[in-house]
């Protein structure tokens, strides 16, 4: 086997060392009534070259964003990453180390980690960002115990504008410690409804969780939202689930925002069927010691250099054990070391750009789609680079006709709102061209 | 390992001083030397009450943390906020400027619970902490 | 002194890098966006002004090259598999195939949708539904959920599945027993789910032993998590005993898969009693670290759990696969989309390039290498628990704390030497362990080598004690102050203006 150098004989000659007849003596420990005495049933090796094969037909029978015109989003959106964070990524040093426990021999991984934080802090308009989460979804149900920790309450309040995986996983993680959850409505112009936040706000409310570009794809006002949390001494958790928005809409930091959480793969990683991504948890300075996950801190060693460990620990689970902040161990550092490539390569003028065009093609799409006989703007509201369009047919049946022009024109929203279910959802961002668009609207009957 | 006279101790390592009703409360040089550099120490608001032996706070080194444990039960009076900015003086000084809180004891009978010095020097010898 | 001879350990030419941050002029780029190809409306014209943000101070200008060498710089201050020996104990830190990067970086697989429709996603699903059969074959059990992102995750999410199953019959329960060799993540994970922890005691052989479990288990008990093999790398032999005790009061049994390496095709969790035990696909099947992640955490189950599995499960009807939501029983979700599918893409394919004998080998050798290092080392270094080892054998300072020289110069030291140091100060049941996993891809060259290492490293523990001390030399920073970093602690650079 190419990956296990050892060869027989120079397990013998171990064997030997230790002083036993046979590999079998070491596992006498394991009673026999338990030893596997066939052989697992997985099929038998393949060479690499078959095994790429093999793999690669599977891959084959999937659809893909190089295949198709994807204007599917809802969380998991189609952008552009620059060739060199592949690359950078793949290099062993980044790829194989474990977690920077010695930090002596891991000042890659940590200085990165470190930007990375910084970068997020930027992005997000908050103090304090930790070294990542797994992704967007559980990134915001640990926002949301972290809330339950700080202010002592056992009752969130939930835009239902937020992603409805976002939403599920957040019930899934707080109902077991007990906390409940009411849901406040959208309106009109596809907003969280302020006023039903107001009365759904009370000293029993832990936090008000928001997303912004919410699920439907329009921007909330996130002021007057953290003003209606803080009056109550809630909290405002703000989701970010399209990073690229922040490139040009107001970071939540700025709005009042006590914890930003989000999905970062939008930075460069790109769409992996759904994962690995990664989440990032930004907050204030005043509740760092109730943050969830890794911390990297800058040190001087012995000789007065700078250099970063893992930092402020006693929050986490090999140290605080039952009482820890979080579970949390294994995160996704090279996932946020791949987006803080992608922040650094964009820069300020970049990240402007990148949100520009996207918020320029979708508009674009907006207007040309909504002139199409049968189909009209659901929400009134200012949008990013997602609308939702309603249509006089079933949007199942239109999204199933548009596959076969290559076009993966949406999420059918009748999946998570049946209030939704004459309604689409549709997102534009920089990969999608103004051909593409236009082919969109005239296969949906459009013309031109 | 420094165990003075006249203090009232716990088997938690927390230390009492007791002034008529009232006391001051802190964790023992055996304590600090256990943890290492101690580097945050949370504490309660003044007002507070506690019960004998309820946590009133937490303590952290690098790698370690511990629950601060009141010796007595009683109305916290003051707490000691050097050591937000200086934890440090926690090792350098635990049975002085390294204080923690004052609190107005409600049972004196509590105190009668507590060790000696001395009994606290035997307990130490014991658990093997006494060098 | 390391560097000399054969002795591995060297200094290179070590390039000093600033922040990123501190790097870069105004209006420099990196990036290139294609022309507009529709209407340039100003943003304020799209989206009311107050909505809008006016810039990122701080946020670096940098060119593509400045990219490559920032990174590629720091990158070389990094240890690391690809480098060489990285015993770190309970950590699996295997070679990591590169066929595995392509394949994940299929056009298929990289550049899929997660909403994109099934019938245009089937391969995918056909991927995971293999791999889930694989594991559960693995593992020895019925079912498999993909969906958590790490041992943690799969951790909780398997005490979740543990407490609706009791929930569904009456009663979540409120307490779990936790051995204290545990991973810290158990106990944290218990408290995640609402329950209690109520710690049991290893035994003399540093296994859990039946009667302490009996002691303690009532009818409040949920379930036992028990990590076998356990971190002091022994299996636990009366693990078929605790089960059935368990299991008569009603409670169940999570077993923490950490380990799962040493025992591939030789002994399989289910078959021991386990109701429940979580995969770490960045440990036994290969995925690299990545410095802290990716990773997944598979938890295979019993059938009679699977009513509780996370939404979505993938099914087979006839010749299609199918992603399956109408689960009422279910937990839920813990975490958007089906997975983090990428890292699957990788363990199948290792999986598929192993096959079946090779799993075990994998397996055999791995705690061959594992009691090769045990067996050198015996004498030099105390050896608290003297019996066979499975993946991984754990040593003390004992035999070096009278020179003043504990585990962490130890540790230190050996990355002078050109290796990483085990594991430190875990299981926290022994006092001051270094607990080395050496994997099934090192050859008897490498662990000689560390071997050797190891053995000079006691006798300058004797002769030249500051030579620990002042370990590590060679890397391009000394031991860094930990006690100020968390004093003082500073998250992030900041502009200075």
């Amino acid at each position: 086997m190419r990956y296990i150098p050892n060869t027989d004989a120079d397990c013998k000659a171990m064997l030997q060392a230790i002083g036993v007849q046979s590999v079998e003596e070491l596992f006498a420990d394991i009673p026999a009534a338990v030893r596997l005495k066939r052989p697992l049933k997985v099929p038998p090796a393949m060479a690499e070259s078959e095994v790429a094969r093999q793999v690669r037909a599977l891959a084959d029978k999937n659809a893909n964003a190089d295949r198709y015109s994807m204007f599917l989003g809802a969380g998991c959106y189609n952008h552009f990453s620059p060739a060199i964070l592949n690359h950078l990524v793949l290099r062993g040093e980044f790829l194989t180390p474990y977690t920077p426990y010695q930090p002596e021999v891991a000042q890659g991984t940590l200085q990165a980690l470190f930007e990375y934080q910084t970068l997020i802090c930027l992005l997000t308009d908050m103090e304090v960002s930790n070294a990542s989460m797994y992704e967007g979804a559980s990134a915001t149900a640990e926002a949301a115990l972290m809330a339950h920790r700080i202010t002592g309450r056992s009752e969130v309040v939930m835009a239902r504008a937020i992603h409805p995986e976002y939403r599920a996983v957040t019930r899934t993680y707080a109902s077991q410690l007990g906390i409940s959850f009411r849901e406040v409505a959208f309106t009109e112009a596809g907003v969280t409804d302020i006023g039903q936040v107001r009365k759904m706000l009370s000293e029993r409310v832990s936090c008000l969780v928001v997303q912004s570009p919410n699920f439907l794809g329009v921007i909330e006002d996130l002021t007057p939202l953290g003003e209606a949390a803080h009056a109550v001494g809630a909290l405002l958790v703000v989701a970010v689930a399209e990073p690229v928005s922040l490139g040009i809409v107001k970071p939540p930091g700025e709005c009042g925002a006590d914890i930003v959480t989000g999905e970062g793969a939008g930075l460069g990683t790109g769409l992996n069927y759904g994962g690995p991504a990664v989440g990032f948890f930004a907050t204030r300075d005043k509740f760092m010691r109730q943050m969830p996950g890794r911390l990297v801190g800058e040190t001087e060693d012995r000789e007065g250099r700078t250099g970063y460990v893992l930092t402020l620990a006693t929050r986490e689970q090999h140290i605080r054990r039952e009482k820890a902040t979080s579970n949390i161990c294994t995160s996704e550092s090279l996932i946020a070391t791949m987006s803080a490539m992608y922040m650094v390569t964009m820069g300020p003028q970049g990240l402007r750009d990148v949100a520009l065009l996207n918020l320029r093609k979708a508009a674009y799409a907006k207007e040309r789609l909504a002139k199409v006989r049968g189909f009209s703007l659901r929400f009134t509201g200012p949008t990013f680079n997602e609308f939702v369009l309603r249509t006089k047919k079933k949007p199942g049946e239109i999204l199933k006709g548009l596959l076969k022009r290559q076009i993966i024109g949406g999420l059918d929203l009748g999946r998570f709102y049946p209030e939704l279910k004459d309604c689409f959802l549709v997102c534009v961002t920089e990969q999608n061209s103004r051909p593409e668009i236009d082919a969109l609207a005239k296969a949906l009957g459009g013309g031109r | 390992m420094q165990v003075p006279e006249g203090l009232k101790y716990t088997r938690e390592h927390e230390w009492i001083k007791v002034e008529g009703d009232r006391g001051q409360v802190g964790i023992t040089h055996y304590a600090q030397d256990q943890l290492g550099d101690v580097v945050f120490v949370e504490l309660p608001k003044k007002g507070r009450s506690l019960r004998q032996m309820e946590p009133f706070g937490v303590i952290e080194s690098v790698k370690a943390v511990s629950d601060l444990y009141c010796p007595a039960g009683g109305e916290v009076l003051e707490v000691n906020g050097e050591l937000e900015r200086k934890p440090e003086l926690v090792n350098g000084d635990p049975y002085g400027a390294g204080w923690m809180i004052r609190v107005k004891i409600t049972n004196p009978k509590d105190l009668d619970k507590l060790l000696s010095a001395s009994e606290y020097s035997a307990y130490l010898k014991q658990a093997g902490g006494g060098h | 002194m390391s560097g000399t001879g054969n002795t591995i350990g060297t200094r290179g030419l070590v390039l000093n890098e600033p922040l990123i941050f501190e790097q870069g002029s105004p209006g420099r780029v990196g990036y290139s966006l294609p022309p507009v190809d529709v209407p340039e409306k100003k943003a304020e014209v799209l989206i009311p002004k107050r909505l809008l943000r006016d810039g990122i101070p701080g946020m670096p200008e940098v060119s593509e090259v400045d990219v490559i060498r920032h990174y590629t710089r720091i990158s070389q201050w990094n240890y690391c598999v690809d480098l060489g020996f990285f015993p770190l104990g309970s950590c699996t830190m295997k070679y990591n195939p590169r066929i595995n990067e392509d394949m994940a970086r299929l056009p298929g697989f990289a550049k899929a949708h997660p909403y994109q429709p099934e019938e245009l996603s089937q391969g995918a699903l056909q991927l995971m539904w293999e791999l889930e059969q694989y594991l559960a074959e693995v593992a020895g059990m019925d079912r498999v959920t993909l969906q958590p992102s790490a041992g943690a995750h799969g951790e909780l999410t398997g005490l979740m599945m543990i407490r609706a199953y009791h929930t569904s019959r009456g009663n979540p329960r409120s307490k779990v027993l936790i051995p204290d060799s545990a991973h810290g993540t158990n106990p944290a994970t218990s408290a995640l789910c609402g329950y209690r922890v109520v710690p049991v005691k290893e035994g003399p052989r540093g296994i859990v032993e039946a009667k302490a479990v009996a002691e303690v288990m009532d009818n409040e008990v949920a379930a036992i998590m028990v990590t076998s093999p356990n971190t002091l790398g022994l299996f636990e032999e009366q693990i078929v005993e605790v089960s059935k005790i368990v299991h008569a009061k009603g409670g169940q049994v999570y077993c923490d898969g950490a380990n799962l390496n040493s025992v591939m095709g030789i002994s399989r969790p289910g078959d021991c009693g386990v109701d429940v035990i979580q995969i770490n696909l960045h440990k036994t099947f290969s995925q690299p670290h990545g410095g802290g992640g990716p990773g997944a955490g598979p938890v295979a189950l019993k059938k009679h759990l699977a009513p509780f599995m996370p939404v979505p499960t993938v099914e087979k009807k006839g010749n299609r696969l199918t992603f399956d939501f109408k689960r009422p029983k279910s937990i839920g979700k813990v975490r958007a989309f089906a997975a983090s599918f990428g890292v699957l893409v990788r363990s199948y394919t290792y999986i598929r390039s192993m096959g079946s004998a090779g799993l075990r080998r994998a397996s055999e050798v791995a705690v061959l290498n594992a009691n090769y290092i045990q067996s050198q080392l015996k004498g030099t270094y105390h050896l608290p628990y003297d019996r066979h080892c499975m993946h991984e054998c754990i040593f003390t300072d004992a035999l070096q704390v009278r020179h003043d020289i504990h585990t962490v110069d130890i540790a230190k030291r050996l990355i002078d030497y050109g290796f990483h140091p085990p594991t430190i100060y875990f299981p926290l049941i022994v006092k001051a362990a270094l607990m080395i996993e050496p994997t099934e891809t090192e050859s008897k060259e490498t662990l000689d080598q560390f071997i050797a290492a190891m053995k000079q490293i006691a006798r300058e523990a004797q002769e030249n004690p500051d030579l620990l001390r002042e370990a590590p030399r060679n890397p391009k920073v000394t031991r860094l102050n930990e006690t100020k970093a968390a004093r003082e602690p500073k998250l992030r650079w900041r502009p200075t203006s």
